[in-house]
Order: structure tokens, then C-alpha cells, then sequence
């Protein structure tokens, strides 16, 4: 069912007041839990719960062309699948825009924050590069599936070992694994989306948390020899920010940094 | 495999049991809902807790989407406006409408003044066709709902939710004093003094859909509603 | 070389160690997970509910949709994201094992969805989606005369075995693999899904169905374990 104008004005006039149905302040994350391994065939997987939101991420490796360009660096693809399992709201078909957004936002986090050292992906300058296939999918979307695949798209690839390649056949060896992970540097990209509802910022929504929202604002964020930096932004949905409304997400996020990575470092084996 | 329900004194065991499984052999049984007759046998069609009253024999289903039926009264929200009514989505296989004869005389003009696209309404279903589901708030305590919050429930422990004469949706509305109108399609709208209140009954109702089993369950949503309060 | 000994040391009539469990995706009217060995399905039903567009109702009976797809990463090999020709076909052939069972003339004009989701995959997809779909079919509470199992039978080489995996699947030796997925009404105990590829004798395609047969007597077991059990947590 649709949200009704009542449950809206009812959780926007109580954030108004800093109230949460479920008790939350209004920055604060439900309980996140990120399981890896949890897909055999994948080079890198991860399951993540935020709340009763479930969401999967998955990585694949292929070897291809460089790009022009970039002849010493190696690729990375990402899509994301809202599946019809996950909620009465998704069809099955062809990625909508939803989707679509949710997938290059993950992609230019991580692409911007320089999470994946690509220069060690190379396997042989101009002709053989590792290309990374990074794949997301909603299980159960209660809300908030930004993050949530943000967060399974880092821990899939923390979680990563590359396949065995035969360079002189130039085949994979899919299900042979090396030692070696994928390279990756120690700027962790995190994620943090801001919903806004009514005149009030919260993250990481509840579902009717969202669909009382008329705006949001995605950061992605790292950190680099202690100082945090902004890598990405995207504001989506039809409301407009205030500038101050902007600031004041950016201070939520970087408060909200250093908790969520100690979760990170805690739950990625 | 077995539950128990508690109703009225007695402790009533229940089997569970899965669609196609033999219930009870024998002639003189009567198949009822949730199953059906094959030779000497009765069948379970659905998956749910077997019910046996003398000969009649039926399935109690623990899940499933609420089913239409003349007389309930059910809370659905507003998805459409027509110039000769409202579409109303109450969950369930079927569309509904809310024609403008089934409102009270006052309500003329331009319809979308009244209820528009969002509202959410309590109404009574008073036509079941193939076709959909015809309702009415030609009735006392029906219409437009204000303020408030909504919660949605599987509309199958709707019952246990009411209580025997509806004593168990009384105990919760005096403890949290809150309106409540459960609808028969699991949704529930509850109107307190404060969301404090509200929440609590939410809790309360949680409580009793989750505990549907428990013996003695009651006094056990009593204590619930006592702890709660005293938290505040 | 015959096969006389299966690779990973099973009987021949031995199934991979199952798993069945319902109530996996909150949002879903009925959901379920199916795990045979290293194949791992999940299914949500939603519905009855209304079908949009009105046009494509029918006013007899309920429609069933199956929509069978895999992750991309289900394979060692990626699978490309997207519906392809494959998982057309399987939708349709779920579609016609499971729709014989469900009551589908007590909701005309509505529409009950199927959605099956494979998250890991080591041959046997198709029986693992059906396992769960008619799983998810009954936690949803939806009226059927029965349930529904399927398993994949096969004859590797010249042995009839229970419950192919990849590695079987890909067996090229004498003479070679034959992979026969079937799915057998739990009550009625008719087969509603059959398919084949490979080259088998009529008389050997016999014993194949009375492996199959056998093997999902016990599937079925294992699935109303599995909805029982759900009913156990709730105390």
C-alpha cells in the first residue's frame, strides 16, 4: 500500500521533534550486519542487513582490453538489480532509473575515492588488464538501500581473491583461487545518504521513513592520512536544499564516518 | 507439530499441517474452509492449523492476503479520484470503490475536497463481486481518518488482535487510551494523545499478533502494557 | 572410464544434504529458500492481489507469473545481468509445474507473483526454484491441492542417479551425461515438469522416473518440515 498523508505529516512533525517511530535519533544507523563469502562462484560477496533491509553484493573477474587512455589501469563495471523479490514495488525487467542512479552513485564513490588501486590491476601494459565486475541486488528493501549496497559493494571487494589466470592460454581459471586480494588501498569509501523530511535530515530511513521524504543527499566519503574528504555527491528527488541543509549533512556524515568504519573493520574478515 | 490457542477456558491443541496432507479419514466429516474431500479422506488445502467442531472440519490459515467479505470493516487508502467516487486500495486480490451514494448526503461537488488520493479511510464493505469490492461509510465511526498513525498486521490474527467480544482490543485501548479501529484486512489505525501512546499500543498489538499462541495470553499483554507505561 | 563411483562419493540414489527453510524475505506475502548441496534458490510470492492493466485479467481465473532469473555471480562464469532466452524458458516451464496446484479459479481476475531467484548455482537450478517456489506458495497461504517437488535425475554414463551436480553435468566420458529435471505432485503423484537432454533408452528413462519419484518423497518431507517448523518459531 501507498503511504497515506497521515503516516507523512505524522513523521515529519515528530522528527520536528527529534522522535523516531523505532526510538532512533535522528542520524543514527539501525543494526548493520555484513556477512562475506556467502556466494562460492563469486571471486568477492557479501550480504548486508541494515535493520530488516537485506541486500547482496557480488564481484566477478574478467581480464579484457584497457581502455584508451588508461592502457596501464584495470576496469570496473557496476550494476544494480532492485529485485522483484525484494519488494511489491519492483517489476521484473530491465533496470529502471532507480537502479540505474543506485549503481553510479556506488560506482563514483568508490571510482573517485581511489579505493581500488586500478594501476595494479595491469597485467600487461596496452594489451591485458583485470576488469572487475561488481554487481548489486536488493533481497528486502525496509529502506535505505543506498548505504546498504554501498556497504556490501566495499565488503565484497575487501573480501575478494583473484581467480588463477593462465597467461600463456589467456584463460581464468574460475574456482581456482590465488592468495592474492584485489588490490585495494586503505581509503575506504563509505556511503551515507540524508533523507529529507519535512524540515528534518535523517539517515539511513526506515521505508515509510523514505517515502515521507521529498529529498535526499548521498556523500561518499573517505578518510586519508586522518583527514576526511568528499569524494562524491548526489542530490536526488524533487525537493531543493538549502545550502545550510548541505553543510549540515556533510557534518552529520563525518561525525558518522569513524562509527561506521569501526563496524566495517570489526565484521570484514 | 502442534500450537496451541487459547479460547475461552480451554486449552485447544491444534495441529499444523501443509496443503495435501490427510486431516481426519472418514464419511461423516465435513469438509469446511481450507480443505476438501477426496473418497474417505479429508484434505488440507492450505497451510495452516486444523480446527475440528464435531463433524466440521477446517484449515485456520496462519498466512495469506486478506480476503474480501460483506460486513467487514476494513481501512484502505484513497487511490483515485472519479466523478462518481473514490478508488480504494484494501489489499486483497480485489479493487474497491466507495461510491458517492454510499456517502453521507453532505458530500457533493468537487469530490477531491472531501477525500483525495492519500487519505486513508474506514469503511465497510457492503458488495462483493467478481467484478470488486464495493464499500460504504454510510455507517457510524466510518469515514476519513485524521492524525494518528497506521500499522499493518497479518489480517489473519485479526481476530486474536479483537479478542473474544473484542475484550483484548479493549484492554489495549484503556491501558494506552487510544482510539483504535482494527480493520479486517490487517490494517489498524490508532489515534492517541501522543505518539508515546500511540507507539505503545502499536507494541501491544505487535505483541499479541507475534504471541498468538500463548496460553493465557491476556494477562500477558497486561503485564506488557504495564511494564511499558511504567518505562515512561 | 565408467562411472562406477560418483565424484563426490554419494550413493546413486543419494540426494545432496538439503536444506528448506520459509519466511526469508520479510516483505513477501510467502517466501522460501531451497539449498541442494551447493545450489541455493530463494522465492517470494506475492499476491493474489489486483492485476494492472486491467486488460490482461482474466476474468475466470487467477494469473500466475513465474519470473526465474540468477544472480550474476550464481556462476563461475558471470553470468550478464538481464532475462535471457534460458531463464525465459525456465519461468514458463515453473509456471506450468507449480500452476496445476494452486487453486488458481478461487480469485478471477487477479494475479498471483512468482519470483524465483537463484544465489548460487551448481546444476539443479530449476528443481532448487521450483522447491522454493511451491514453498513460498503455501507460507503465502495460498489454497493448493497439493505440493510440489522436483529434483534432477540423471544418467551419468549408464547410471541412473539421484540429484546431478555440475560436475555430472559435465561428465563426457562413455556415454556422456544426461541431465532430466522432473517435478511430481505430491498427493496426485503426477509429474508436472519434465525435460530432458541427453540420449537415454526408454527402458532406462523408466527407472530414472522411479528415482525421481523416490527422491522427491523425501523432497516432500523435507518442504512440510519446513513450514511446520516456522509455525514452531512463532511460540
Amino acid at each position: 500500500m501507498e503511504i497515506s498523508k497521515l503516516m507523512k505529516k505524522r513523521i515529519a512533525d515528530n522528527l520536528k521533534e527529534g522522535k523516531r517511530f523505532d526510538g532512533r535519533k535522528l542520524d543514527e544507523f539501525r543494526d548493520i550486519k555484513i556477512e562475506t563469502g556467502i556466494s562460492v562462484n563469486a571471486e568477492g560477496s557479501a550480504r548486508v542487513t541494515i535493520g530488516d533491509t537485506v541486500v547482496v553484493a557480488g564481484v566477478k573477474m574478467a581480464t579484457s582490453e584497457p581502455y584508451t587512455d588508461h592502457e596501464d589501469e584495470g576496469t570496473l563495471v557496476t550494476t544494480a538489480e532492485l529485485l522483484p523479490i525484494s519488494s511489491p514495488r519492483y517489476e521484473p525487467g530491465p533496470p529502471k532509473i532507480e537502479a540505474v542512479e543506485l549503481a553510479r552513485i556506488i560506482d563514483r564513490g568508490i571510482r573517485e575515492s581511489k579505493f581500488i588501486d586500478f594501476k595494479k590491476l595491469c597485467i600487461k601494459k596496452d594489451e591485458k588488464v583485470w576488469s572487475i565486475f561488481l554487481d548489486l541486488y536488493s533481497i528486502n528493501d525496509a529502506g535505505s538501500l543506498i548505504d546498504a549496497c554501498s556497504l556490501a559493494a566495499v565488503a565484497a571487494l575487501m573480501s575478494a581473491k583473484l581467480p588463477v589466470y593462465d597467461a600463456e592460454t589467456d584463460t581464468i581459471k574460475y574456482g581456482e583461487y590465488t592468495k592474492d586480494p584485489i588490490p585495494l588501498t586503505e581509503k575506504v569509501c563509505l556511503n551515507f545518504t540524508a533523507y529529507k523530511v519535512g524540515k528534518s535530515l535523517i539517515f539511513d530511513p526506515t521505508r515509510e521513513e523514505e517515502d515521507s521524504s521529498e529529498a535526499r543527499l548521498s556523500v561518499a566519503m573517505t578518510r586519508s592520512k586522518g583527514k576526511i574528504y568528499v569524494n562524491s555527491l548526489q542530490r536526488g528527488e524533487d525537493e531543493p536544499l538549502t545550502p545550510e541543509e548541505v553543510l549540515k549533512i556533510l557534518e552529520m556524515a563525518e561525525k558518522k564516518y569513524e562509527e561506521v568504519e569501526e563496524v566495517v573493520k570489526k565484521q570484514i574478515k | 507439530m502442534e500450537a496451541t490457542e487459547n479460547t475461552e477456558l480451554k486449552e485447544v491443541k491444534r495441529e499444523v499441517v501443509t496443503p495435501g496432507e490427510v486431516i481426519v479419514s472418514g464419511k461423516d466429516y465435513l469438509p469446511g474452509d481450507g480443505t476438501r474431500r477426496e473418497g474417505d479422506d479429508i484434505i488440507a488445502s492450505k497451510f495452516g492449523l486444523v480446527d475440528i467442531g464435531g463433524r466440521a472440519v477446517k484449515v485456520i490459515p496462519l498466512s495469506g492476503t486478506y480476503m474480501p467479505r460483506f460486513g467487514n470493516v476494513v481501512i484502505g487508502i484513497v487511490t483515485d479520484v472519479t466523478f462518481n467516487g473514490w478508488l480504494i486500495d484494501i489489499k486483497g486480490p480485489y479493487s474497491s470503490f466507495l461510491p458517492l451514494v454510499e456517502t453521507p448526503r453532505f458530500i457533493k461537488g468537487d469530490l477531491k475536497e472531501f477525500f483525495d488520493i492519500g487519505d486513508m479511510m474506514a469503511c465497510k464493505i457492503v458488495g462483493v463481486k467478481q467484478k470488486g469490492v464495493d464499500l460504504s461509510i454510510k455507517f457510524n465511526g466510518l469515514g476519513k481518518l485524521e492524525e494518528g498513525i497506521v500499522i499493518f498486521i497479518n489480517s489473519n490474527k485479526v481476530p486474536r488482535v479483537i479478542g473474544k467480544e473484542g475484550s483484548m482490543i479493549k484492554l489495549i485501548k484503556d491501558e494506552t487510551n487510544c482510539e483504535i479501529i482494527v480493520g479486517q484486512n490487517g490494517v489498524v489505525w490508532i489515534r492517541g494523545d501522543n505518539l508515546e501512546d500511540e507507539l505503545r499500543a502499536k507494541e501491544a498489538i505487535l505483541f499479541v499478533v507475534e504471541k498468538s499462541f500463548a496460553i493465557g495470553l491476556t494477562e500477558k499483554v497486561q503485564e506488557f502494557l504495564k511494564e511499558r507505561r511504567a518505562k515512561k | 572410464m565408467a562411472y562406477t563411483k560418483r565424484f563426490d562419493g554419494r550413493k546413486f540414489d543419494e540426494m545432496r544434504e538439503t536444506e528448506a527453510k520459509v519466511g526469508v524475505i520479510k516483505n513477501a506475502d510467502g517466501s522460501a529458500m531451497f539449498r541442494f548441496g551447493e545450489t541455493i534458490a530463494i522465492a517470494a510470492v506475492y499476491g493474489p492481489k489486483v492485476m494492472h492493466p486491467q486488460h490482461s485479467q482474466n476474468p475466470e481465473k487467477c494469473v500466475l507469473r513465474c519470473n526465474y532469473d540468477m544472480l550474476s555471480f550464481s556462476v563461475p562464469e558471470r553470468k550478464k545481468p538481464g532475462t535471457s532466452r534460458r531463464s525465459q524458458e525456465i519461468s514458463k516451464v515453473t509456471e506450468w509445474a507449480l500452476a496445476n496446484v494452486i487453486d488458481l479459479e478461487a480469485f478471477p481476475s487477479a494475479v498471483i507473483d512468482v519470483h524465483i531467484q537463484i544465489m548460487q548455482a551448481n546444476a539443479g537450478t530449476r528443481c532448487a526454484g521450483i522447491n522454493a517456489a511451491a514453498l513460498a506458495l503455501a507460507h503465502a497461504g495460498i489454497p493448493m491441492k497439493e505440493m510440489v517437488s522436483a529434483v534432477a535425475v540423471g544418467k551419468i554414463d549408464d547410471k541412473i542417479v539421484m540429484d546431478v551436480d555440475k560436475e555430472e553435468e559435465d561428465y563426457e566420458d562413455g556415454e556422456g551425461a544426461t541431465d532430466i529435471p522432473m517435478a511430481f505432485l505430491s498427493r496426485s503423484g503426477k509429474i508436472s515438469l519434465l525435460q530432458l537432454d541427453g540420449k537415454i533408452q526408454p527402458s532406462q528413462l523408466k527407472e530414472a522416473i522411479e528415482m525421481g519419484q523416490k527422491a522427491c518423497q523425501q523432497l516432500y518431507e523435507i518442504q512440510k518440515q519446513a513450514l511446520k517448523a516456522s509455525v514452531m518459531e512463532e511460540k
